[in-house]
């Protein structure tokens, strides 16, 4: 990969457990399904960093190429590409979404 | 024609979906970002078709995104889905 946008998002994903790409911040979310991914995982207990798309528009287009999906926002657990917004939905009452945090040995608050 | 028709048309081409409904929910998103007037950039729709059978959420998601490239690109500005196979 010789894409620098790609091997900074590489290093990104990689450089915390749980990494969240959003429009906005966790405080104010620019949007409403970024807004329910952030109340998810607060749900979760898990902390996370979160990338603003809409303060940087390379970002906003480089993730979208990177993980070859079209949507914001997009979660990432341990370097993997999880879903957006309604696939962390349906993970989250179905109870996937704690197993995956549990077998990735992603730390809760709880 | 209409964005609603367009989506419609080539879902049912790639999908042959058993149940397809397509919900034009921009008007709830007046006033924030990507909103247009007239509408048609917010849509959620209800899927169910054998072609997502076996596959993963991801992989169900990528078949409608494929679909609906043209369409992600510009003109719709949110996507949200509920896909499943059916009996699921």
């Amino acid at each position: 990969m010789s894409n620098p946008l790609f091997e900074r998002i590489e290093r990104d994903i990689t450089a915390d457990d749980v990494v969240l790409f959003m429009k906005g911040s966790p405080v104010f979310p620019q949007c409403g399904f970024s807004a329910t991914v952030v109340d998810l995982l607060g749900k979760a207990d898990v902390s996370f960093q979160s990338y603003d798309v809409l303060q940087d528009p390379e970002l906003r287009e480089g993730i979208k190429a990177f993980s070859e999906w079209p949507t914001v926002p997009q979660l990432y657990v341990k370097g993997e590409f999880v879903g957006g917004c309604d696939i962390i939905r349906e993970m989250a009452e179905s109870g996937e979404l704690a197993t995956l945090f549990q077998e990735k040995g992603v730390k809760t608050a709880a | 024609m209409a964005m609603a028709e367009i989506i419609k048309s080539k879902l049912e081409a790639a999908l042959a979906p058993q149940v397809l409904d397509i919900d034009d929910q921009s008007e709830r998103h007046r006033g924030h970002a990507g909103y247009r007037e007239g509408g048609e950039s917010h849509f959620h729709l209800t899927i169910v078709s054998d072609a997502f059978a076996g596959k993963s959420r991801i992989d169900r998601q990528r078949l409608v995104h494929r679909a609906l490239a043209e369409e992600l690109k510009e003109k719709i500005h949110a996507l949200s889905m509920s896909v499943k196979a059916p009996g699921e």
